[in-house]
């Protein structure tokens, strides 16, 4: 009976993960255009475009081969296994153990390394300038995450990201100017890793400075659904991490009752609508950078997150 | 026992190059040197796993061979045993390999009777058991892979190429000398047994400990000794280019362990921090270099040099460890590196052999000549991006497991006492993942520019798929990438007896997990499950896809490419391998490299073309080799008029010479 239970979770989870991000991508449109006193679509609309795509037919380019057809499936595959190892609601879930955060890191890398290749394979200059850019950026963001999963790690003690939220949930931790810098850090990178302004623009495909979406260019139809879904996922996903490692109240420890499991979804419904409204207002508050000026971005993030894991190394009490 | 059946394997291995000698004009000496090479380092493979699996007591056997008052010792021990199955995986697979690619040789007689002695070499390296048959044996190595490097001697650049090697080779062997020199003191004990019973000082210690690293290091590739590796590796066969970097490498590995853990006894912590410095900058160095690079198999190359950065971070974490007697967590930073090593051993050789089938298949290792082989080999590209991922360090993947162990090892360093570690190790640890970060930036490029996209030249449009041979040889590589980064478990426990003997603790046993996640200390503190990652992604990604087609459409049309409405007549116009770079050439090649562009754009009317200049100077070849070449060239110079004298002169300095050691002799304490 426990074993179904758990096995309900899980999945429940992976439920509420893959329908949640259009919901999130949808919020944080409707809320960026009202801060413009616009009227801004519906707040379903990404759920109709994505069956709208689904629907449509695909049209490959001449020369794409079988790797561009299996590359959408293989993303967000990716994506979607590490979102919902992400607590959410609920720490502690069946396969919580299966990664730890090194390795959820890592496995949106192996998404990362294929949605560049895609970008190669249809052998436009629209795709190389994406994917060249893609890895530059992720050339820093990942060692800048890495180092911040470190600083946290050796707070927490744990790289397990069930356990890492109990210790954040419980009294020890206080405030440390190590775990500022890392939030600091994150923020940073999870801006960069999403594709968001300022270092890159997800509503257009037509400047010079694009990187996600010119990558993407070639794909139409059921392919680019995947690709847009798996998008909103990791959106969903850093700040799912975001809130689980630095508001974690609400989360629901590893027990199997109906009142701690509902007030675990709406804390977590409501972490989401906040910091949606906070991305929409820095994205709104904020111009977009010239790419060049990303990696000084992004090494910001590397050296705070570094400092902190440094100061960790240093003293116990940072 | 079992170390004489190795040595009996290692002497059919010598006896095969008079044979193929002898062969070199039949038209199937290919086959048979290759099949007969292939058959006997399987056998030493079994072997090799047999003793490292149910033998953890070390076999010995001493031959009246070498210096009369010592004999030539060897022995088999869990360390060996270990890199006795790495060399001798890696050289059935490169046999294998071969038996398809060797045909395509020109110049077969320059390759096949070097071959045999040059795996013997290394599997006598990894056997011998004394000072005087490791540095004997090491020297083989050195001049058999000198001999294949230069196969193909027509090309100025692997004359060049076999030059700087020969010279890095003597030069590191001769630091392997020194160091065995001073372990063995003045009463000159030789055997490793004796070495190991013998308690050197202090500044003996460290001075052997720096020697070992030079002089094993010369030969792994560390920076900045790494100069020749891009050079060598590449113009080999890339069967031997394979064996080099995947193989080789490794028993210089093999080297460093065998003295810095086993032979010097207990280390400082100091130690440690010269190791993890090298390696970190190595990995970060060599991955950069291989960013820049054009020419396939020396991106290869230049990977290796950052693997071997990994795996010396990692040794030098658990040399760390062991100085301050943390044992569990010294076993583990050991245990990362050791994975490494195999890991490492298997998709270098993999990737290596994909390069050659499109080298063989369109006769230029330029990439930006390259393109579209995905279309004409799709096998090859196949197993050329489960190579490219592995290498990326990309779960479910091998090359992950090891990383993910050493970024472990790393989280329990706070735990050091030492101040200038404190330090080093998070420094190291940033290194370490901005290496694999831009490891993947590296690998998008070479499996992109070589194998995407459109044929940048007409031998890429026509290339054909390589042989069935070479093929089985690659998909055995890939398919054990897949299990080790699947099933990590089994191999982190067969490593166990290897790290047992020299850290004194061994990681948890893996095997008995749940669901077979590996648990490096606790499950509440970090876990990985391979298995359920591959799992999870193959299942969601199908049913996903059975889904979508099932429910929404799953028609498909074919149309030219869309590319904003621009289309792109000439394939000249895709991202090139270069201009992949640039974005990270310049972000951290106008430091490392000094990189410069310059671009001038003819006035609006002109019809003169725009060009673009790019400057990229290796400053450490700059700066350390070129000086040091220029001042024995100087000193050779000078010398040279001792060449002129006359009689009367040359009597006066032997006299003068046989003075100056009377007087000295007379001195000596």
């Amino acid at each position: 009976m426990a074993v179904i239970a758990d096995f309900a979770l899980q999945g429940a989870q992976m439920l509420l993960v893959l329908l949640m991000a259009p919901l999130l991508t949808g919020f944080v449109r409707k809320v960026k255009a009202r801060l413009l006193s616009r009227q801004g679509p519906f707040l379903l609309q990404p759920y109709r475009d994505l069956l709208r795509l689904m629907r449509k037919d695909v049209v490959l380019a001449d020369n794409a081969s079988w790797l561009f057809r299996v590359i959408p499936y293989l993303v967000f595959a990716a994506t979607w296994v590490a979102a919902s190892l992400v607590p959410t609601f609920r720490s502690g879930l069946l396969f919580s153990w299966t990664a730890d955060l090194i390795a959820i890191i890592a496995v949106l890398g192996s998404a990362r390394f294929f949605l560049a290749l895609a970008g190669m394979d249809a052998g436009t200059s629209f795709g190389g300038i994406g994917s060249s850019r893609e890895v530059m950026i992720a050339s820093l963001a990942e060692p800048a995450m890495l180092m911040i999963v470190f600083a946290i790690a050796l707070i927490a003690g744990s790289t397990q990201l069930s356990t890492m939220a109990a210790f954040m949930n419980s009294a020890e931790v206080g405030l440390r100017v190590s775990l500022g810098l890392a939030l600091i850090a994150l923020t940073i990178v999870a801006v960069a890793e999403n594709a968001r302004i300022p270092v890159d623009n997800p509503a257009t495909h037509l400047e010079l400075t694009m990187v996600h979406e010119a990558m993407v260019l070639e794909y139409s139809g059921r392919h680019l659904a995947l690709i847009e879904l798996a998008a909103s996922l990791k959106l969903l996903l850093y700040v799912s991490l975001i809130a689980c490692l630095f508001a974690p109240w609400g989360i629901s420890s590893p027990v199997i009752a109906p009142a701690p499991l509902l007030i675990g979804i709406a804390a977590y419904v409501g972490k989401l609508a906040v910091l949606g409204a906070l991305l929409a207002v820095f994205e709104t508050a904020i111009a977009k950078m010239r790419v060049f000026r990303v990696p000084e971005f992004l090494g910001a993030a590397l050296m705070l997150a570094l400092l902190a894991t440094l100061l960790r190394f240093v003293s116990r009490s940072f | 026992m079992m170390v004489s059946v190795a040595l009996f394997g290692v002497l059919t291995l010598v006896a095969l190059a008079p044979i193929a000698i002898a062969l070199s004009a039949k038209p199937n000496a290919t086959g048979f040197v290759y099949g007969a090479c292939l058959i006997v380092t399987l056998i030493l493979f079994l072997l090799a796993l047999h003793s490292l699996l149910e033998h953890p007591a070390a076999s010995t056997i001493t031959l009246p061979l070498g210096l009369p008052w010592l004999g030539a010792h060897f022995r088999i021990d869990p360390l060996s045993a270990f890199f006795l199955v790495v060399v001798n995986l890696g050289a059935a697979a490169a046999s294998l390999f071969a038996l398809g690619y060797g045909r395509h040789e020109e110049t077969p007689q320059r390759v096949l009777p070097f071959f045999p002695v040059y795996l013997a070499a290394m599997n006598l390296v990894v056997l011998a058991d004394d000072a005087f048959s490791f540095l004997l044996s090491w020297e083989l190595m050195s001049l058999s892979s000198w001999a294949l490097v230069i196969a193909d001697h027509r090309r100025d650049e692997n004359r060049n190429a076999g030059y700087v090697y020969l010279l890095m080779a003597s030069f590191g062997t001769l630091t392997l000398l020194l160091a065995f020199g001073l372990m063995a003191g003045g009463d000159g004990v030789y055997a490793f047994d004796a070495i190991r019973s013998s308690h050197p000082t202090i500044a003996t210690a460290a001075l052997v400990l720096i020697l070992a690293l030079i002089g094993a290091g010369s030969k792994a590739g560390l920076v900045p000794l790494h100069a020749w590796l891009p050079l060598a590796h590449p113009a080999a066969p890339s069967h031997v280019s394979a064996l080099m970097s995947g193989v080789m490498t490794k028993v210089a590995v093999y080297g460093f362990i065998r003295i810095a853990f086993d032979l010097l006894g207990p280390p400082q912590w100091w130690w440690s921090l010269v190791v993890l410095g090298i390696g970190g900058v190595t990995a970060v160095m060599g991955v950069l270099y291989a960013l820049m690079q054009r020419d396939l198999k020396r991106v290869l190359a230049y990977s290796t040099i950052e693997n071997i950065g990994l795996i010396f971070a990692s040794l030098g974490l658990a040399l760390a460890f062991k100085a301050y007697a943390m044992d569990v967590a010294a076993a583990l930073a050991l245990t990362a590196a050791l994975l490494h090593v195999f890991n490492h051993s298997l998709f270098k050789s993999l990737l290596f052999f994909g390069a050659g089938s499109v080298l063989t298949a369109t006769g230029t290792r330029d990439m930006e000549k390259l393109g579209g082989l995905i279309h004409r080999m799709p096998q090859t590209a196949f197993v050329f991006l489960i190579g490219c991922t592995a290498i990326s360090a990309l779960p479910p993947l091998n090359g992950f497991v090891s990383e993910w162990l050493s970024f472990q090892a790393i989280l329990l360093s706070p735990q050091l006492p030492s101040w200038g570690l404190k330090l080093m190790v998070p420094a190291v640890g940033a290194l370490l993942a901005l290496s694999a970060a831009l490891a993947a930036a590296c690998f998008v490029r070479a499996f992109g520019i070589v194998f995407l996209g459109r044929p940048r030249s007409s031998e890429a449009g026509t290339a054909l798929e390589t042989d069935t041979n070479s093929l089985a040889a690659m998909y055995a590589l890939a398919a054990t990438c897949l299990i080790v980064g699947i099933l990590p478990g089994i191999f982190i426990d067969a490593l166990a007896p290897v790290v047992q003997a020299l850290a004194s603790a061994r990681m948890p046993v893996q095997t008995g997990a749940e669901w077979m996640s590996i648990v490096p200390i606790a499950e509440s503190r970090s876990s990985y499950n391979g298995l359920l990652v591959f799992a999870f992604m193959i299942i969601t990604g199908t049913a996903t896809a059975f889904a979508i087609h099932r429910f929404a459409s799953d028609r498909i049309r074919r149309g030219p490419a869309w590319g904003c409405g621009y289309p792109d007549a000439s394939p000249l116009t895709q991202y090139s391998a270069s201009s992949f770079a640039q974005p990270i050439r310049r972000v951290f090649g106008s430091l490392v490299f000094r990189a410069r562009e310059i671009g001038t754009m003819p006035p609006p009317g002109s019809r003169a073309p725009a060009t673009l200049i790019v400057h990229v100077r290796d400053l450490i070849w700059d700066t350390l080799y070129v000086p040091v070449a220029a001042a024995v060239e100087t000193i050779a110079e000078r010398l040279n008029y001792l060449q002129f004298l006359t009689i009367r002169s040359y009597l006066t300095l032997v006299f003068g010479a046989l003075v100056i050691l009377l007087t000295v002799l007379a001195t000596w304490p």
